[in-house]
């Protein structure tokens, strides 16, 4: 029983290593299109490899990392681009994933019986801009009354506003259920695109898709989306605009650049990914309920960034993967290892996945403190390939 | 250093102007929380004229700049700039509109290099000729920044900071240039070099705004000056004048 899990986290450590390298390749090489047709191959094979190599039960964790990805390059134009601290981000998760669970399930029937007798069904590709446009207007709703706030005092309304979006979806089940409350939405529809359900087996070329494969097309095309557009807006006028609104907004605000409407945007681009994202965790999972959208998801999704490299897309991805893979990959070696060790479990895998979070964290603060794949300027920052940085001072005053 | 190159200023300081001024502001008033930091304050400034305004710690000189920069909301008052009234403008209209701050503290953006902090300062524009020639003109004109194009900015002195601050004012080609205390925290030999440049572009025909609690540093580069004191404009006049004065030499210069 152990031997056999060992070797599984052995061959887990081997693709989790894979899966990085293909990160790190794609966003590194821009010229290189050979390596980029052989990382599409890869990840086009990934779901098979890891079916193969660790079991179905992998592939759904694999599905679940790829929405973690989109959560966290979502967050990572609020915090890494534009510098405001968002500890409430998971609203914009919930907003979306409950757009899709009320325009994609028989719920509506409940509250208005009269109007939706079959409650609504609106097509996949109708639902998931929604959802996106929805969670980015809550987005502009969070941005607007915060814009004079900076840093701490930013993060506490955040945090709060996060939580108000909770607790709405918790107790609007009366006087009209529109969330049914604690118990949340369920029976929802599955994506379906082109007429083909993907919750089901579909046979494509003799070869056998199940359904959590075909998830993974579908949340790999959307992160590829998520990832080439985090890409232009870097490099676009409105990323250096909102770097330098991070850097200085009174100086910024004096170089003619409009940091409402800039601020604004941030938010609004980061909900939008943050709401496809949960439209696509509704479709997958079939159920939502509150509790998927605790304070503890915003903190994780937070820590994604800042501990893969805050404003770095292949750092922001990396981290998504790492720590979204961390706790399966604890409930796969801590149990089996305690039963071998002593015979029982004598420590919760969850409770010790805090510990390990928490020790990881301090780690990094200490020897990495611009995250495990920094941006090219926080690198520099910190005096990795900076020389020059020495003589400057010297060379003012003398 | 080099006092006979100031030319000699017209003595009609403070009087109402008949002429046509760059910025015009009357009765200007800034209330912070409660707080008249700007008790109705009335000063101008002619085109190509460079313009001292001197006075200690607490004064109210940044809260000026900054309500002219449209950074904080006056309670009342007028600022006419080119003519038009700046009321309802916002800051970052204004800035586009020729009005270039350079901030206390000088404000770079400490993780972009050098190079992307004066293409920051040339936000507004779309001439991206233009902006590049004048690219090449700001490492001409401050050629340490040249050696450094690629540097961050956090990673450079307090003097190399204050010269990315103006290069970057200078890229969004103002009219009016409106410096606040560059000399603040820099060596005593960065400070002249400061100055120097102030001078030199101002001998280019800007129009020039400065804030300074270093009095006679301020008043040798100035054709005009006014002095602030809690709140209010006490004296102005010109620079010669205003240093001659005894009232300032007593409470600024120490003499």
């Amino acid at each position: 029983m152990s031997r056999r899990s060992l070797c599984g986290s052995l061959r887990f450590g081997l693709l989790a290593t894979l899966l990085r390298g293909f990160f790190v390749m794609q966003f590194s090489d821009k010229r290189n299109r050979l390596k980029f047709w052989l990382v599409l191959a890869a990840l086009l094979l990934l779901p098979f490899i890891t079916d193969a190599l660790l079991g179905r039960s992998w592939v759904r964790i694999v599905d679940f990392a790829m929405l973690y990805i989109m959560l966290a390059l979502g967050l990572n134009i609020v915090v890494g681009y534009a510098g405001l601290l968002d500890l409430g981000y998971i609203a914009f998760f919930a907003v979306g994933a409950y757009c899709y669970a009320l325009t994609g399930s028989p719920h509506l029937a409940l509250a208005f019986p009269m109007m939706f007798p079959a409650g609504v069904h609106l097509p996949f590709w109708i639902v998931l801009p929604m959802a996106a446009l929805v969670a980015g207007g809550f987005g502009v709703l969070l941005g607007a009354p915060t814009l004079r706030l900076r840093g701490d005092y930013l993060a506490i309304v955040t945090l709060g506003f996060g939580e108000i979006i909770r607790i709405f979806l918790n107790n609007l089940d009366a006087p009209v259920n529109l969330t049914n409350g604690p118990q949340g939405i369920s029976r929802i529809d599955p994506v379906s695109v082109a007429g083909v359900s993907l919750n089901s087996t579909q046979h494509i070329f003799g070869i056998v898709f199940p359904a959590v494969h075909l998830y993974f097309y579908l949340f790999l095309a959307f992160t590829a989306l998520v990832v080439f557009v985090s890409r232009r807006l870097e490099r676009s006028r409105i990323g250096r605009a909102w770097m330098a609104i991070r850097e200085d907004e009174v100086a910024a605000s004096a170089m003619g650049i409009d940091t409402r409407n800039l601020k604004l945007l941030a938010f609004a681009m980061g909900a939008m990914s943050g709401g496809a994202s949960g439209a696509l965790f509704a479709g997958f999972q079939g159920f939502v309920s509150p509790e998927s959208f605790s304070l503890m998801e915003s903190v994780m999704v937070l820590c994604m960034v800042v501990l893969g490299g805050m404003g770095n897309i292949a750092g922001v991805i990396f981290g998504a993967i790492l720590l979204a893979l961390l706790p399966e990959v604890l409930r796969h070696i801590v149990v089996p290892a305690q039963q071998a060790l002593f015979g029982r479990t004598l420590v919760d895998p969850e409770s010790l996945r805090m510990l390990l979070f928490g020790t990881a964290l301090i780690v990094m603060m200490l020897y990495r403190p611009a995250g495990l794949l920094p941006s090219r300027v926080r690198r520099r920052e910190l005096g990795a390939d900076e020389p020059a940085a020495e003589t400057s001072v010297y060379d003012a005053t003398h | 250093m080099s006092e006979s190159k100031i030319p000699a200023p017209p003595s009609s300081a403070g009087a109402p102007r008949a002429g046509n001024p760059l910025l015009e502001v009357r009765d200007l008033q800034v209330v912070y929380g409660g707080i008249r930091a700007v008790k109705g304050i009335d000063l101008h400034i002619d085109r190509g004229e460079l313009v001292a305004l001197i006075g200690s710690n607490g004064a109210g000189k940044t809260t000026t700049l900054k309500a002219l920069a449209g950074l904080v909301h006056p309670a009342g008052g007028q600022i006419r700039y080119e003519g038009g009234e700046l009321h309802s403008i916002a800051a970052h209209r204004r800035a586009a509109m020729g009005i270039a701050l350079v901030p206390e503290g000088r404000g770079v953006f400490a993780r972009m290099t050098i190079a992307e902090n004066l293409l920051m300062g040339a936000y507004s524009r779309s001439d991206k000729i233009e902006i590049a020639t004048d690219l090449d003109r700001m490492y001409a004109l401050f050629p340490r920044l040249a050696e450094r194009k690629y540097q961050l900015a956090g990673t450079l002195s307090g003097g190399e900071q204050q010269m990315v601050a103006m290069a970057r004012a200078l890229m969004s080609r103002p009219r009016l240039l409106m410096l606040d205390e560059p000399s603040m925290g820099l060596a005593p030999l960065m400070v002249q070099k400061i100055f120097a440049t102030i001078r030199d572009i101002a001998a280019l025909g800007m129009s020039i705004l400065l804030v300074e609690q270093n009095a006679r540093l301020a008043l040798q580069v100035a054709q005009r000056g006014y002095v602030m004191e809690s709140g209010a404009i006490t004296l102005s006049g010109s620079a010669t004048e205003l240093l001659g004065s005894d009232a300032v030499q007593r409470a600024y210069l120490g003499g």
